[in-house]
């Protein structure tokens, strides 16, 4: 029992990391009907951004873990948000409105130059980074044959459980209730349409990659924070995961990114923990394809309906 | 951009224009190229490199200016000299020439490389026998993706599924190559119809995602069943083809039975001619099969499913042929691939590979069989000439190493040629039946596909 | 119903029957959009769909072809003459889709994937938003369809990859197949152009020489006459003559068109809110009130002041009671009504029980020409008269309208508030600043 509420927590935290970047796959799928195969090297630029950030703001003297902290994020979200910008508007904006396999390979065209950019300009040795948030509370205590197990819920999965909660409460208000949000949705249902009635289709696709991006970069981070080892190839495999936790979720749905992400979080953990390591990205491909199989439009999309 | 204002002075233009591009570039670079970390003692260490920072945003800078100057912004651009986009018809004439003469080149590459490269005719003929691989998996997959229109994003598990099966036949059965190719080949397209089974009613994107993860997972099947794979170490000591029952060595073999003085190219020869006969069946097969109903049947499947089925196509068993039928040749390519190196890992089988597989066919233009063979040599033949720029050394010094920046560039090309050619290099379809006069169809009409 | 008011006997759909459509209803979620709905499809007959946007014609079609799965029903698709009533009673108790005779034939569709249905039952069909395989020529689409005899002939490809005698002949004569239906569609000239090259008329009648290639028993054609112009419209109804005298083929069409419908067809069926309410052949059904009521845009509250106005107009009155007797409403109801208000007289009789300020009339239409008011959106045919009743001829007459008159106008044609929702006033501003004059049409249906 114990052994199981450690692992659902430890789920739900990497499940949250998921979903932050399954976020940025379901919104630019949702406006664009693209899969952003760059999107993982956009979380991985965000996490290396915040490591130089961080080694930054310790160098210069900042001594308050909170402040270093806080600064980081918003300098990574900041930079991260530009590369998303830059990623858009010199693959994919030229091809708007082309053939739905062009951006795709633009896409893995920038995902491939992204990685080697990294990989050229900061080496492809990985980067270890000291826990630097340490400490919990034990939730649990429970007495097996083995001796005492006790379930922590560390300082760490606090946080990024927390801010993940934070920021997805803080966009699903920007999407139902800002004008942008409605830019937003208006682009989804008919971009031509959208432009014709006033909304600025290029700029609002641009913001829709730029909180991508951002969000992107907040996972990283926090991929930094928590398993304390980058490198310039993190970002293909878990952009993978967060695009299967989007599909399975319902692509274009945000709260089924979301439930996508803890999903294909809790699936790893669990399959790790009672299972093989070594086959957890197997299970939760398994498990993305039997949904997929059964429920065509993922848990929460809306079902699609045969047009004839 | 600004084509308003009738010539408000070029050039303050073009610099305010090079001007933002620099400021971008200095903020995207700065984490890149002006801070490194490194891995140093008790920790990361930081390294701050402003020279390299300031130099990459002059660059860009100055690179900038001087399209603007030439290119973007000039009333008379230097690109309208140069006759780069020449008309789809003139392409597809050339078309036809290219076919026979390419096949010519092709049928006597070896002969010509050892006359013209003496020295260096061994590296040349593994690079054409990679190019030729390429090609041949890049046909293969044309029939998936650029005739029956499935994105498929896993092709390199049916590359993964031929190479591995011919080594293991070899090491538990002591099967050579002529046996196991077709036994091969046949797994792969069993392991197609298998996986394709339950995923082909997917949609779009949904079938490129699951496709994807059925590669991802056939690869860490492999790295992870290692008592039968040997997981990540691989499988070595792949038996060599052999000639009729002669094998290349330098004893008894090949050399000897015909008088020759032994040379290690007569196998590298060897190797070319087998590819090139397997990419020649691929191409021969697609070509036939596009004339006859199931290959039409692709075709419109790719149009329009929702029609196919109200003319009582089984689109179900339709697409399954397509996937079969280019798993099978990806299973040829992949048996071939492991005597050509004699080891093979899971190392071999990334999604990179799907990826440049799929880059080659679009790049190619789907559909198109000389595209494919172009987009192959500009692309894998283009990369592995980087490996060649080593005086480049002599003006970046002795650190600069020009073949990490091979991916770079192949991503950076893949881009370049996308934007500049979304349709692929050749995109027209050739009809697959004629009543009276044979008409090139232009690229617009043409569908790409599920999903849109 | 329909044997009862024919003194005819019995039609060909009664007897010798291709399709039967029985019971079927289609329910998306909620939505109810075929509801037990039976009909026959005689052999040989051209019999046309029609009904009102939305009355689930389509949706009919997509069961038959086997796009939809019926939600209950059954729909027998029959090859040979006789009905089969007892092969057909057993295939159905069997729970297979079909029996295949040697003469005949009986299929079950609603149990057979859409494939099927094409390949065995032959069943062909076209679609509204026509879907040709746009990147392909002419000739290849239809040799697309030809595609299950072809797989035979090419021994499921093997005999074709090595190019034997058979398959060849077989080609060269699904060429000439599909070259005599492009030959009849006038089409054989663009044999080798890209079909998302073809005109729009040229392509729907690609589609219908595709859906022949098939050799259907049944060709189920949805609009074929949508968007062409009317020549192309009679080159179709000659075209689709042609398939039905030559070949033996059945027709069964949605169609808007009422020209095409009423010139072609054999059997009418009619269907509004997915239920059918009108069944037989042409002249029966245009005189059939209820499908005037529908098919002249009469709302719901409207059709129950048909009879107010009912003693003018003396055919309307009778459509209007076979109508009320239909409803099974109290037929006593036509007595009480208010007499309608001579035109010659503006003062309306009972106007004070209206709110508002009744509007003032002309006794006459300026220079005898009444405008045409059922131009203006919220204004049927009905509605016309009684305004034409009240002295109301013209636009301008609308557009002078202040509130209070449009409330008692409102009121007095029973459909309160909606002249300001459908904005009346403007519209008709808009039509007295002199827009020429478009014949009148049936228009009208809000």
């Amino acid at each position: 029992m114990e052994y199981f509420v450690q692992q659902l927590i430890n789920g739900l935290t990497l499940g949250s990391i998921y979903g932050l970047i399954a976020i940025g796959y379901t919104m630019v799928y949702g406006i664009i009907g693209m899969i952003n195969f760059a999107h993982g090297d956009i979380f991985m630029i965000g996490s290396f951004i915040a490591l130089a950030t961080f080694l930054a703001l310790v160098a210069i003297g900042i001594t308050a873990l909170p402040l270093i902290l806080l600064l980081t994020l918003l300098i990574a979200m900041l930079f991260t948000s530009a590369w998303g910008w830059t990623v858009e508007r010199m693959a994919y904006r030229p091809l708007r409105g082309s053939f739905r396999l062009a951006p795709l390979i633009t896409a893995i065209g920038m995902s491939i130059v992204l990685q080697n950019f990294v990989q050229i300009t900061q080496g492809a040795r990985v980067k270890p980074l000291q826990p630097q948030i340490q400490g919990g509370i034990t939730i649990m205590e429970g007495v097996t044959e083995n001796g005492t197990i006790a379930v922590q819920l560390s300082f760490m999965q606090m946080i990024i459980i927390s801010t993940t909660l934070a920021l997805m409460i803080g966009f699903s208000l920007l999407i139902s209730k800002t004008p942008l949000g409605r830019a937003q949705r208006a682009c989804e249902q008919d971009q031509k349409m959208a432009a014709l009635l006033g909304v600025n289709v290029d700029r609002t696709i641009s913001l829709t990659f730029v909180m991508g991006a951002a969000l992107a970069a907040v996972a990283g981070f926090m991929f930094l924070l928590l398993y304390g080892v980058i490198d310039f190839y993190i970002g293909f495999l878990a952009g993978v995961k967060a695009f299967t936790a989007a599909v399975l979720g319902g692509i274009g749905s945000l709260p089924g990114a979301m439930l996508g992400g803890l999903l294909i979080g809790l699936i790893e953990v669990f399959w790790s923990g009672y299972f093989t390591v070594e086959y957890k990205d197997v299970a939760a491909f398994s498990i993305l394809a039997i949904v997929l199989i059964f429920m065509p439009s993922g848990l929460l999309g809306k079902p699609e309906v045969e047009k004839v | 951009m600004t084509s308003a204002a009738p010539h408000p002075s070029l050039l303050a233009e073009s610099v305010k224009d090079a001007a933002v591009a620099a400021f971008l570039a200095a903020v995207l670079g700065f984490f890149f190229f002006a801070l490194r970390t490194d891995i140093g003692t008790g920790g990361l260490d930081l390294t701050y490199r402003w020279g390299l920072w300031f130099t990459a945003t002059a660059i860009v800078f100055a690179v900038r200016l001087a399209l603007n100057l030439l290119v973007f912004k000039t009333r008379n651009p230097v690109t309208q000299h140069i006759k780069i986009t020449a008309s789809e018809s003139t392409l597809s004439g050339i078309g036809r020439v290219l076919g026979p003469v390419l096949l010519i080149v092709a049928a006597t590459l070896p002969f010509l490389v050892m006359w013209l490269f003496p020295n260096r005719d061994r590296q040349f003929i593994d690079l054409a026998i990679l190019i030729m691989t390429y090609v041949m998996l890049g046909w293969g997959l044309n029939i998936v993706v650029g005739l029956a229109g499935l994105l498929d994003l896993g092709y390199v598990a049916f590359y993964a599924v031929g190479a591995y099966s011919f080594a293991l036949m070899a090491q538990y059965f002591g099967f050579g190559f002529w046996m196991a190719l077709p036994l091969a080949g046949l797994l792969a397209a069993m392991w197609g119809v298998i996986l394709g089974f339950p995923v082909l009613r997917l949609r779009g994107d949904y079938l490129a995602i699951v496709t994807l993860a059925f590669g991802e997972i056939i690869r860490v099947v492999l790295l992870n069943w290692y008592e039968f794979t040997g997981g990540p170490d691989g499988i070595s000591g792949i038996p060599k083809p052999s000639f009729f029952g002669l094998e290349f060595s330098r004893t008894g073999g090949f050399a000897e039975f015909f008088g020759l003085p032994y040379d290690s190219i007569h196998r590298f020869v060897y190797l070319y001619y087998i590819i090139l006969l397997l990419a020649l069946i691929t191409n021969f097969v697609t070509l036939r099969l596009r004339r006859l109903p199931i290959g039409r049947a692709w075709e419109a499947l790719r149009e329009d499913e929702i029609a196919c089925r109200s003319l009582g196509i089984n689109t179900t068993n339709t697409k399954l042929t397509a996937f079969a039928i280019g798993a099978m040749f990806g299973g040829f390519a992949g048996s071939f691939f492991a005597t050509r190196q004699g080891f093979i890992s899971p190392e071999s089988f990334t999604f990179l590979e799907s990826a440049i597989i799929l880059a080659i066919v679009v790049l190619g233009g789907l559909g198109s069989q000389i595209g494919v063979v172009i987009a192959s040599v500009v692309m894998i033949g283009g990369i592995e000439l980087l490996r060649n720029l080593g005086f480049l050394k002599e003006i970046f010094g002795p650190d600069f190493e020009p073949t990490q920046y091979r991916m770079l560039i192949f991503g950076l090309a893949m881009v370049l040629i996308m934007v500049w050619k979304p349709r692929g290099i050749i995109s027209s379809r050739n009809p697959s039946a004629v009543y009276k006069e044979r008409k090139k169809i232009g690229s617009d009409m043409v569908a790409q596909g599920e999903g849109h | 119903m329909e044997t009862a008011m024919n003194t005819t006997p019995a039609h060909n759909w009664d007897h010798n029957v291709v399709l039967s459509v029985e019971h079927l209803t289609m329910r998306f979620g909620g939505l109810l959009a075929v509801n037990d709905l039976s009909f026959n499809v005689g052999r040989g007959d051209i019999t046309a769909l029609i009904g009102p946007n939305g009355a689930g014609k389509t949706t009919v079609f997509n069961c038959v072809t086997g796009f939809y799965k019926p939600t209950e029903g059954r729909i027998v698709m029959r090859h040979g003459n006789d009905l089969q009533s007892e092969k057909v009673e057993a295939l159905t108790r069997t729970g297979r889709q079909h029996d295949i005779g040697k003469d005949s034939a009986v299929f079950l569709l609603e149990r057979m994937p859409d494939f099927e249905i094409s390949k065995r039952a032959k069943v062909a069909r076209t679609f509204q938003n026509i879907r040709l395989f746009g990147g392909m020529t002419a000739l290849e689409n239809l040799l697309v369809a030809q595609h299950n005899p072809l797989m035979i002939a090419s021994s499921m490809t093997i005999g074709g990859i090595f190019n034997l005698p058979g398959f060849r002949k077989a080609r060269a004569e699904a060429i000439d197949f599909a070259a005599y239906w492009l030959e009849k569609t006038g089409l054989i000239e663009r044999a080798d152009d890209p079909a998302a090259d073809l005109p729009y008329g040229d392509q729907r009648r690609l589609e219908i020489a595709r859906a022949m290639c098939t050799r259907p028993h049944l060709l189920c054609l949805d609009e074929p006459a949508a968007g062409l112009n009317p020549r192309e419209s009679t080159e179709l109804n000659q075209l689709l003559q042609y398939i039905r005298r030559d070949h033996g083929t059945s027709i069964l069409l949605i169609e808007h068109d009422m020209g095409v419908v009423m010139e072609i067809s054999d059997h009418v069926v009619v269907l509004d809110y997915g239920e059918k309410i009108s069944d037989g052949n042409p002249d029966h059904v245009k005189n059939d009130p209820k499908v005037i009521s529908a098919y002249l845009g009469v709302d719901e509250e409207e059709v129950a002041t048909i009879e107010e106005i009912a003693e003018d107009l003396p055919e309307i009155a009778a459509k209007a009671a076979a109508l009320k007797e239909h409803k099974g409403e109290a037929s006593g109801q036509a007595a009480t009504a208010e007499p309608p208000a001579a035109a010659s007289e503006i003062v309306v009789e009972g106007a004070e029980n209206h709110p508002g300020a009744q509007p003032s009339g002309l006794r006459q239409p300026r220079s005898d020409k009444p405008d045409d008011l059922t131009r203006v959106k919220g204004i049927g045919s009905v509605n016309e008269r009684k305004l034409n009743a009240l002295g109301i001829w013209h636009y301008d007459q609308v557009a002078a309208w202040k509130k209070k008159e449009v409330e008692w106008v409102g009121s007095y044609l029973a459909f309160p508030g909606r002249i300001e929702r459908e904005d009346w006033v403007k519209q008709a501003k808009a039509l007295a600043k002199g827009v020429a004059g478009k014949k009148s049409g049936k228009g009208g249906k809000s």
